[in-house]
Formats: structure tokens, C-alpha cells, sequence
């Protein structure tokens, strides 16, 4: 029951974010986010959130031009993860103020801080927003 | 810090972006790989902060797909920057770069363990996180004793503690041994009692990994997570910063109930009580709301409880209540819903006694198979199939038969495949067996596996009542315009064996069909020529009286095919060319193919393989990976009058002295009267396999001509698992020209369960056992007997013992007189508990060939078992003394042969595990004891119990506890060898309630199953 990585893709296919919760090589990577990412960006408004690919499944989500993609074991709470990533939206909004796929592509690293408050080793670790956002603040304030 | 802090990257970042092709971006992505490469080297130079700003460059390529194979180390040295900025970035590129083995990760160990045992609470965080993501085992070595005194300390704040909490997740998982369930179990008791939600969030985790490998160590946390579900069900103490839309921690809570789900049961009234009284809430109370998220999350919560239900086995009304649920779920426009609604019907299943209520869902599940959505449609196949039985199956296959025409390209093979096993699996009656499977090929011939195709031959050679209606029905299928190719070799096949007798219908004289056949010819490829050249010799050998210008049509086609360059097609040609013109003797060589022997069915064989390797796997498979899944496996049962209902499809028994012999009298080995034994069966080997249907024709003669072809030796390569003949080994493909009587294997099945019978016979000569066992050490006794009245010569034997027996054996002589009998006794010794078996490696010459064996010993694990009664008491002592792996270890076992529970217990009994009857208070489960000899371990106690499902007999949990790690492992493996490969003596129709007493069945003397059963 982990998360094995979190995507976040455009709509033309790039990848604005990665992050692997267990090693894959380069190559693997590259095939496995084509696959996917070409399974859901062709699937419309109607179908459910979940793809089913190789042993994970895929929970995705889209926000304007940005789809959110996390791949989980198959046994994993498939609503609980979409929340999640509404969740993880939610935060990058408290932070950037209406997010956009700029804010994530010019400001990778803070992305990555969050990401990194929410999620350990394939876990949830916090769901505070306060809390995760509140290492980013301290190091804007030093700065 | 952000983008006005790092100029340099957002200006390469929008670089990239605005490159219009791939090509550019390679280029610029190239450029900057240089100018990073060519800084570093320069090192002298280089401030942090560029370091840092050059790693995060790295990063971001590495993202886009590209390679960087150089600049770790910089990334790496970040770690030890003095300021936090910079070792932030250290931290969090390190750990998306490097793997866990990366020689430079090593390099940072020391200041790793500084950060996390400091002061600075943020360098604690940041050392743990990168730790909790990519340490390896050197980590775990070096930091668990540290990283579990963060956990608890009460000094440390919640953010360093959850984190900790998950950085000792990692560490366990890398090397288990960090976490001593001794110590740790009260600890992580303690740290649920946490109020903070984050820790109590990562801890869960914890919990979850660490009661997956071991429950009964951490006992102690359930009621507290049951406190922590009332806590959050309550909305009690929750801060507004954890709750989510008005739902405490959806994510605590499904953790929780995930964490509860790997205990087996909850004993204790008070807590179960308030469990279900939690569960029942939000089963009751989760409403559909108008705001998606408020919606998911609160069904998130909802579909954990259904699940945590199921597992407990709750009581039928709350069941019912789940399954009204998932009932109403599978039916609403919410797709999401919808998807959730079908998988955890199909986990339904898998648990509970529940078949009867989700049946009448069918209607509703055939629809979802024809969603747009192809994610859902695969939860209604799945669901499907498991619906799926005797009453159901003619309506669901034929839904399955419509629906494979639209399906999606994505769909068809598992669809076929599925198809296919149910129809065999409820087939009501061969002939419908027959339409489906000619239906699926002319459907979907690309994914119809050879397997499939020869099960209906085979089906169809063994019955014949079925062999008419096959024909006409292959006949049909050649009218079509075009038919796939494995159609073509089917029909062929089949009206080449049963084509006359169609002979007064109109259009099947042999010529139509001949010339029906032969058009096709030119459309195929090379595999199948020589089957439409076969079909041919048979049309011309049933055309009677014969015509002669169909004869010169099929002689001219061998001619053209003499000079084939394909060896095996050449072959046949010449052959048939030259039997044919032997005039009426073709008609005694070209006979019928002799029935099949009953084998296991090749398409359940690869049906689970499929499931190893497609997404289709549900929680409960996921979690009972380990062993290798065999569940669709179902040996061929005996069927009582052909077929019976709700029994897989046999083939028909073959006629022949096989039961008798199986149960030579015991006392046949010791009266030395060898020539009674001259009563040989002739028939072919159990090991002919299907292969034989490429090969070439069988013509009726010694086996060995069968046997022989070379074709018909690499189709064994194809069906390899239809029996087991491994034990014989020819020295030279053509030198064993000696066939034993009956399956090897079989015998030496039998001798596993009894003392004494025969261990191998072939025409010349037959080996009997005779065992007596004490303890740790055994006598065996083999008894060579010469059939013949001429001697055996040249007899050697040669023991080939595993390393932990210890084994004996006396003088052979070198000859054996005309219709003697010699005596050889064989001691045996076992050192440790192993399931390595025994190799007696014998061999003899008569005549001028020479005959040479392989066959297994039946010095097995449990000879050396003593089974031992236990009372209650007993049993309970040892059995929560002997806690968690290595002395106790748990396993799903699938794949497991269904057999009504008094049969099970029937097995352990004789295989020397004493089922203890009433010990387990669920009549589903079944508990064993016994004690175990080897010199290593002297006696030592062994306990079994199996949990079986009684939805899902295919299914069971076994545990196994002894007090040595070896021993448990190798029993456990043992047992579920048994449980899952049953010998098939005992195969007396799964459907039928044994009614006989647990250890002594009484023979029934019309069943050969029943009979074999009383002998063990």
C-alpha cells in the first residue's frame, strides 16, 4: 500500500515533475511515463480516474492544462490517493495563490519541497497544509 | 531562493520551453551538460550557491529524460554544506538521482548520522527524509538504533518524529532485523497513543509494515488503533488543519482500517464491539454530497470500512448491508464509484460466502462490460469471471462470445482466455464446450492459443458422442469465406479423424471434404501443412470403397510435397504416399488416434500465468504474491456418467487394468512369484502427450515407434506439464526402448503415503519397497525382481542422497537369476529437515540394450514425522511461544486443489500431521500436530493450521509453527506441495461430501478413486 511515484504531465506530454518512490532506471522511466501518460491524456471527463497499467494503477487527475498522475500499488485506497492529490493542489495554492504550470515548472524546487512534506518513502506523512508549507516559509524568511 | 534566487536555471528552464522540436532541446539540454561538466571539473572556483543552482539544473534535464552520469558527487557534497539552503538541495537532489547502492551515498553516512543525531531539528528532517527514501542497508545498519530513539523521544517534536517514524519504515524494509519485535512491539503500542495526526499518520505505516510480517508480535496496537478510528469516526480533539472537508483525516482513517486488516481476526468483545460500532456508522452514514471532494474522501473512508468488514467476517446482516451497498455502487453514473463498486464486489468474492446475493447483479455487471470506459469494463470481466458457475456459466460466456467481436484489441486475449476456461470449467454438456471454443476461434484466432484447440480434440477423440456433431459442426465452419488459421487445423484435425462419419450428409462425401480442405491449403503456413497432409491419408484411408481419382489428386499432393524443404512435411509425404499405396492394409496402420489419457487441463495452466503477469491483480492476490499462484488450476475430476454438473471437464476414463494395478496386492513382493506379473498392459505410456498430434500419425505398433519421432519429442517440449515423467531419464534418446508400466510419479506418490508397494516395473523387471521408520532413522528394503526367464545383467545401483540424508545401501549383485527376486536393504539416516528428495539411479541390461532409470526414493519429509495428539492447552502454549518468523510463518496459499475439508484433514492424516479436531473453533479451519526427527533437531514439535475460505476452497492460509527456522520453512513448503498437488488417486469428485471418517476411509468398491484413498 505505497506510492510508487508522482507525475505531473501537461497536456502535450511533459513532464513538469517527477518523483520515484523506488528506483527505476532511466529508460524505465521514460517508457513508463510514455505509456502512461499517453493512456490517460487520451481518456475524456467521463471515465473514471483510474488506469490500470503493468502492476500499478494509475490515479490521475486534471487541473486546467495540468494532469496529476500517481502511480500506486493495486491495492491501494484509489479515492483516498485522488484526494490526495486534490489535497497536494490545494497546498500549491496556498502558496502560489491560484497554481499554475508555470509556478510548477519556474519554481521546481519549492514543488519538490512540498511534495517532499507530504510525501516519505511512499507514504503519506503529513496532510496539514500549515505544516507542510511551514519548512518553505521558514527558509523564505532566512533568505 | 525561487526564481529571482537562481537566475541562471529559470533562464535555462524557459530556454527549453521555448525550443520548438526535440532536436533543439537535445542541443540546449547538451550545452548546459557541458557547462555544468566543465564548472565542476574546475571545482576551485565554484561558490554553493552555483553548486547548487548547477545541481538543480541536473535535476531538471534528468526529468526531462535525459541522462546525467556526472556531477553526483557535487550533489552529494551539498549534505555536508554548513548552511541549510544548500543542504536542502544536497538532500533532496541526492535522493532523486542516486539509487540506494550509489557508491557516493556511502561516502555521506557519517554526516548523515550527524544531521540526524544534532541539534538542528530542520537537519534532522531533512537527513531522515533523504534516509526514509533511498537508505540502503549500510543505512539501516548504522542508523535504526538512532532513528528509533527519535520516534519515542519525548523531547523531539512531532515534525522530526514522523519523519523518523517512516526513515525506520525504510530501514525495516531494507534489513528487518533492525526492528527487534520484541522490544519494538510495546514501543509502537505506546506511540499510538500519540495526539499529534502527523506522527500518528507516518506510524501507521509503520504498523502496517511491521503487522503484515508478524500480527501476533503487535497484538497490543489493535485496540489502540480501534481508539484512534473511534477518535477520528467522533470528530473528537481533531484540529481544523487536519480535517479535510469536513472529514477527520480521511487518510489517517483509511490507514487505520488498512492497518486493522492485517490482524486476522479481533477477539476481544469490548473492542470488537466498538469497532463494528464505528463501521456501522460509516456504512450507514456516508451520503452522496454534491461537493466531489467532501464525495470522494468520505467514500474513500466507506470503501476501507467494506473492506475491513469482509475481513472480519462480520455478521450476515452487516454483510448483506455491504453487499446492498456495492450493489447500489456498481449501478450509478459516477464512474469513479462505478470502478470502486466492481473491484470490491470481485474482492467480495474472494472472502465471503456472499456468490448467491452478487449473482443477481449479473444483469447490471454484463453492462459495465460494455462501458466506454476500459477500466471498467475490465472490473466486469473480472467480476464476471468470478461470478461465474454451473448455473451462470451458458449466459455469461455467451456475453463474453458476443462481446469479443467489439472488444478492444487491449481486451481480446484475456477475454478469449477466459471464455474458454469457463466454458471448460461449467461446461453443462461437451457439445457446448465444442461451439464455444470454435466460436472464440472463429472470433478471435489470433489468441487462441494451441493449447485451446487441442483441449477440444482431445475432448472430442475421448467421447464419441460428440465426434458427429464435431465433424458437421468443423464442416460449417470450412463453408466460411475466410477462417482463421488454428480454424483450419481444427476442422481439419477433426474431419480428418471423424470426417466419415458424415459420409451420407450432403456435402461431406470424402471428396467435398476433401476439396473443402484443400482450398485452404495455400492460405497457411508451414505448421500447418502437415496437419492438412494427415487429414488427407485418413479421407483417403475412409474412402470405401475408394476413388480413384481422388486418390490420384491426394498422391499428386504427396508428390509435390516429397521434395518439401521442411524435414517434417517431407517426411509425411513420403510416408503417407507410401502407405497408401499398400492398398487395404492402410486401413489397419491409419487408425483412429487412440484416446487420450486424462490430463490436466493445459488452458487452466496458462490462464494463471496470465494472472502473474496483467494488471488484474486484486489486493488479496497482491498480497498472497509470494507463492507462485496456481488457482485456476483444477485437476481433471472423474466424472460420474460423463459429465456431472458443477465437475470440470473430463476426458473419458480410458479403458484399461489401471486401477488394479495401481493396488498390487501388498503381499505380491514378498511371495517372490514374479511371472504373475506377466499380465502386462500394453497400453501406450501416461507420458504420450498431446505432442503426438503434430507428430506424425499414429500408427498402431509398439509404443515405442510413438515415442520415438522426433517431432513427437519436441511437442513434449510444448505441454511439458501435462504429467510429470521427469523420473525417466534415457541414457540415449533411442536406447530405452523399455517403457514402464504405469506413471512413475504416481507410484512414487503412492509409496510417500504408504510403506510398501511397487516402486517401478517395466516388462523385464520390477522394484518393490518395503520401509519401516523410527525416528529419525529408516530401513528400506528394495526388492529386484526378474520378470524374465532369461537373467538381467549388468544391474547397478547407485543412491544418490540429498545432503541431509544420510543414506546406505547394501551389496547389489550383478545379475539377477531368471525370475528371482533379491533383497536389498538401504538405511537410512536424516540429518536436518530438507525436502531434497532421495535418487536411487539403476540400471540393467537385457539383451543386448540397456535399460537406465532415475527413480525418486520415497525417503520423504514426512517419514520422519510422528504424529502427536495435543490438548487444547498443549497446543495454545506452544503455539503463541513459537511467535512469528522464523519459527512461525504464515502463508496464502492458492491454487489449491479444493477439497472438502474431512478430505483435507484425510491428507494431513496420512501424511503423519494428526489433525486435532475442535482445538480451532471455526469449523472452516483445520490445526495439525506432530513431531519431527532429524539428528540436527532431535524431536521436535511441529504445529499446522489452515484457514480455508469456505467461498474459495482454491484458497487458504496456512501457518506453520516448530521451533527451528529450517524445519518450519521446509514443512510449510511441504504441506502446501501436498495441498496443492494432491496425487491424483485421490481425486473422488470435489462435489460429493466425503461422508467417510476422517482417517480410515471406507472403499467403495466401484470407485477406483475411493478405493486407492482406503489403501493410504
Amino acid at each position: 500500500m505505497t506510492i510508487r511515484f508522482v507525475l505531473m504531465v501537461n497536456k502535450q506530454g511533459q513532464t513538469r515533475l517527477a518523483q520515484y518512490y523506488e528506483y527505476l532506471t532511466l529508460e524505465e522511466r521514460r517508457a513508463l511515463e510514455g505509456e502512461i501518460v499517453r493512456k490517460c491524456l487520451a481518456r475524456t471527463e467521463q471515465q473514471c480516474s483510474f488506469v490500470e497499467h503493468r502492476n500499478y494503477k494509475v490515479v490521475y487527475r486534471r487541473y486546467a492544462s495540468l494532469f496529476f498522475l500517481v502511480g500506486v500499488d493495486n491495492d491501494e485506497n484509489e479515492l483516498a490517493i485522488l484526494e490526495f492529490i486534490h489535497l497536494l493542489v490545494e497546498t500549491m495554492d496556498r502558496h502560489f495563490g491560484n497554481v499554475c504550470e508555470l509556478d510548477i515548472m519556474f519554481h521546481l524546487e519549492k514543488a519538490h519541497f512540498m511534495l517532499e512534506e507530504m510525501v516519505m518513502n511512499g507514504c503519506i506523512v503529513e496532510t496539514s497544509k500549515s505544516n507542510i508549507l511551514t519548512p518553505i516559509q521558514l527558509m523564505e524568511k532566512s533568505s | 531562493m525561487a526564481l529571482s534566487g537562481m537566475r541562471g536555471l529559470s533562464v535555462f528552464i524557459s530556454d527549453v520551453r521555448n525550443c520548438q522540436n526535440k532536436d533543439q532541446e537535445r542541443l540546449r539540454v547538451d550545452k548546459e551538460l557541458g557547462n555544468i561538466r566543465s564548472r565542476f571539473k574546475n571545482e576551485k572556483g565554484i561558490i554553493p550557491y552555483e553548486k547548487k543552482k548547477y545541481v538543480w539544473k541536473m535535476l531538471y534535464i534528468y526529468m526531462l529524460g535525459y541522462d546525467v552520469d556526472f556531477g553526483h558527487m557535487e550533489a552529494v557534497s551539498l549534505i555536508s554544506a554548513p548552511k541549510y539552503p544548500e543542504k536542502q538541495v544536497g538532500y533532496i537532489v541526492t535522493s532523486c538521482l542516486l539509487n540506494e547502492n550509489n557508491d557516493f551515498l556511502r561516502l555521506a553516512i557519517n554526516t548523515v548520522r550527524n544531521d540526524i543525531i544534532g541539534r538542528n531539528e530542520t537537519f534532522q528532517c531533512l537527513a531522515l527524509t533523504m534516509v526514509g527514501n533511498i537508505g540502503g542497508r549500510e543505512f539501516a545498519e548504522s542508523l535504526a538504533p538512532d532513528v528509533q530513539k527519535l520516534i519515542i523521544s519525548s523531547s523531539c517534536r512531532p515534525l522530526v518524529r514522523k519523519k523518523a517514524a517512516l526513515c525506520l519504515l525504510r530501514l525495516y524494509r531494507k534489513n528487518p532485523d533492525v526492528v527487534n519485535v520484541d522490544g519494538w512491539a510495546d514501543r509502537m503500542a505506546q506511540l499510538l497513543d500519540e495526539r499529534d495526526l502527523g506522527v500518528l499518520t507516518s506510524s501507521m505505516s509503520l504498523l502496517v509494515a511491521l503487522v503484515s510480517n508478524n500480527h501476533e508480535a503487535y497484538w497490543s496496537s489493535l485496540p489502540k488503533c480501534v481508539k484512534i478510528l473511534e477518535r477520528l469516526a467522533r470528530n473528537q480533539d481533531i484540529p481544523q488543519e487536519y480535517t479535510y472537508y469536513g472529514i477527520p483525516s480521511p487518510w489517517l482513517q483509511v490507514k487505520t482500517m488498512r492497518a486493522l486488516q492485517y490482524f486476522p481476526t479481533v477477539e476481544d468483545p469490548n473492542t470488537r464491539r466498538s469497532l463494528f460500532e464505528v463501521l456501522q456508522r460509516i456504512l450507514m452514514g456516508t451520503d452522496v454530497v454534491k461537493n466531489v471532494n467532501k464525495n470522494n474522501a468520505s467514500h474513500a473512508v466507506l470503501f476501507e470500512a467494506l473492506s475491513l468488514v469482509m475481513h472480519l467476517d462480520a455478521e450476515k446482516e452487516m454483510m448483506s448491508q455491504c453487499v446492498a451497498l456495492l450493489g447500489k455502487f456498481i449501478a450509478v453514473r459516477e464512474p469513479n464509484i462505478r470502478y470502486l463498486g466492481l473491484e470490491n464486489m470481485t474482492r467480495m468474492l474472494m472472502v465471503t460466502d456472499v456468490q448467491d446475493i452478487i449473482k443477481r447483479h449479473q444483469a447490471q455487471i454484463i453492462t459495465s462490460l460494455k462501458d466506454p470506459d476500459i477500466s471498467i469494463r475490465r472490473r466486469a470481466l473480472d467480476l464476471l469471471y468470478g461470478i461465474c458457475d454451473i448455473s451462470n456459466a451458458k449466459d455469461i460466456v455467451e456475453e463474453l462470445l458476443q462481446y469479443l467481436s467489439s472488444s478492444d484489441f487491449a481486451m481480446r486475449e484475456e477475454l478469449s482466455l477466459k471464455a474458454a476456461i469457463l466454458a471448460e470449467k461449467f461446461a453443462p454438456d461437451l457439445s457446448w464446450f465444442v461451439d464455444v471454443i470454435l466460436q472464440l476461434i472463429d472470433n478471435a484466432g489470433d489468441f487462441i492459443s494451441d493449447d485451446i484447440w487441442f483441449r477440444v480434440v482431445q475432448f472430442v477423440t475421448n467421447n464419441e458422442d460428440l465426434q458427429p456433431y464435431a465433424a458437421a459442426k468443423a464442416r460449417e465452419y470450412l463453408d466460411k469465406p475466410a477462417i482463421h488459421e488454428t480454424m483450419v487445423k481444427v476442422s481439419a484435425y477433426l474431419l480428418g479423424e471423424h470426417g466419415h462419419l458424415l459420409a451420407r450428409r450432403p456435402g461431406c462425401s470424402p471428396k467435398e471434404i476433401f476439396n473443402v480442405i484443400h482450398e485452404k491449403l495455400p492460405t497457411v503456413t508451414m505448421p500447418t501443412i502437415p496437419i492438412l497432409l494427415s487429414t488427407y491419408a485418413k479421407i483417403l484411408m475412409h474412402t470405401q470403397p475408394p476413388d480413384l481419382e481422388l486418390q490420384n489428386q491426394i498422391w499428386s499432393i504427396f508428390h509435390k510435397f516429397e521434395s518439401c524443404i521442411d524435414v517434417e512435411i517431407q517426411q509425411r509425404a513420403v510416408e503417407y504416399f507410401a502407405l497408401s499405396s499398400k492398398g487395404a492394409a492402410l486401413a489397419d496402420i491409419l487408425a483412429e488416434m487412440p484416446k487420450f489419457p486424462e490430463r490436466q487441463s493445459a488452458l487452466m495452466k496458462k490462464a494463471e500465468d496470465i494472472e502473474t503477469d496483467t494488471a488484474e491483480q486484486s489486493a488479496i492476490k497482491l498480497r498472497s504474491k509470494q507463492h507462485v499462484s496456481n488457482a485456476l488450476v483444477v485437476t481433471d475430476q472423474r466424472p460420474v456418467n460423463g459429465t456431472a454438473p458443477a465437475v470440470p471437464l473430463t476426458l473419458v476414463k480410458i479403458p484399461s487394468t489401471n486401477s488394479k494395478e495401481d493396488h498390487y496386492p501388498e503381499d505380491h513382493i514378498s511371495n517372490g512369484e514374479n511371472g504373475t506379473v506377466t499380465e502386462v498392459d500394453p497400453q501406450p505410456p501416461s507420458a504420450d502427450l498431446l505432442g503426438d498430434l503434430l507428430g506424425p500419425l499414429a500408427i498402431e505398433g509398439p509404443p515405442v515407434a510413438v515415442q520415438s519421432g522426433h517431432s513427437s519429442l519436441s511437442g513434449l517440449e510444448g505441454i511439458s506439464n501435462a504429467v510429470d515423467s521427469a523420473a525417466i531419464v534415457p541414457i540415449e534418446g533411442q536406447i530405452n526402448a523399455v517403457q514402464p508400466i504405469l506413471n512413475i510419479d504416481e507410484r512414487f506418490r503412492t509409496l510417500c503415503l504408504k510403506d510398501s508397494g511397487v516402486l517401478y516395473e517395466d516388462p523385464h523387471m520390477q522394484i518393490g519397497v518395503k520401509a519401516e521408520w523410527r525416528a529419525h532413522q529408516g530401513r528400506l528394503v528394495l526388492f529386484l525382481g526378474n520378470k524374465n526367464t532369461s537373467p538381467l545383467k549388468s544391474v547397478r545401483a547407485l543412491i544418490l542422497p540429498p545432503s541431509h540424508l544420510r543414506m546406505e545401501l547394501s551389496l547389489v549383485p550383478e545379475t539377477i537369476p531368471p525370475r528371482a527376486q533379491v533383497q536389498c536393504p538401504l538405511e537410512v539416516v536424516n540429518l536436518r529437515p530438507s525436502r531434497d528428495v532421495a535418487v536411487l539411479d539403476f540400471s540393467y541390461n537385457f539383451g543386448t540394450s540397456l535399460v537406465n532409470i532415475k527413480l525418486r526414493l520415497p525417503a520423504v519429509l514426512n517419514k520422519f514425522l510422528q504424529p502427536l495428539s495435543l490438548s487444547m492447552e498443549e497446543f495454545f502454549s506452544q503455539w503463541r511461544s513459537l511467535s512469528g518468523p522464523p519459527l512461525k510463518l504464515q502463508e496464502v496459499v492458492r491454487g489449491v486443489r479444493p477439497l472438502p475439508l474431512v478430505e483435507m484433514a484425510n491428507l494431513f492424516n496420512s501424511n503423519r500431521l494428526m489433525v486435532c479436531p475442535g482445538l480451532d473453533q471455526n469449523p472452516n479451519n483445520l490445526v495439525a500436530s506432530t513431531t519431527f526427527y532429524s539428528e540436527s533437531t532431535r524431536a521436535m514439535l511441529c504445529l499446522v493450521r489452515i484457514e480455508t475460505d469456505p467461498a474459495d476452497r482454491t484458497q487458504l492460509r496456512m501457518t506453520v509453527a516448530t521451533g527451528d527456522p529450517a524445519l518450519t520453512f521446509e514443512l510449510k513448503e511441504f504441506i502446501q506441495e501436498q495441498l496443492v498437488d494432491i496425487p491424483a488417486m485421490s481425486s473422488v469428485p470435489a462435489v460429493v461430501p466425503a461422508s467417510s471418517p476422517p482417517i480410515n476411509p471406507v472403499p467403495l468398491s466401484n470407485n477406483p478413486g475411493a478405493i486407492l484413498a482406503g489403501l493410504l
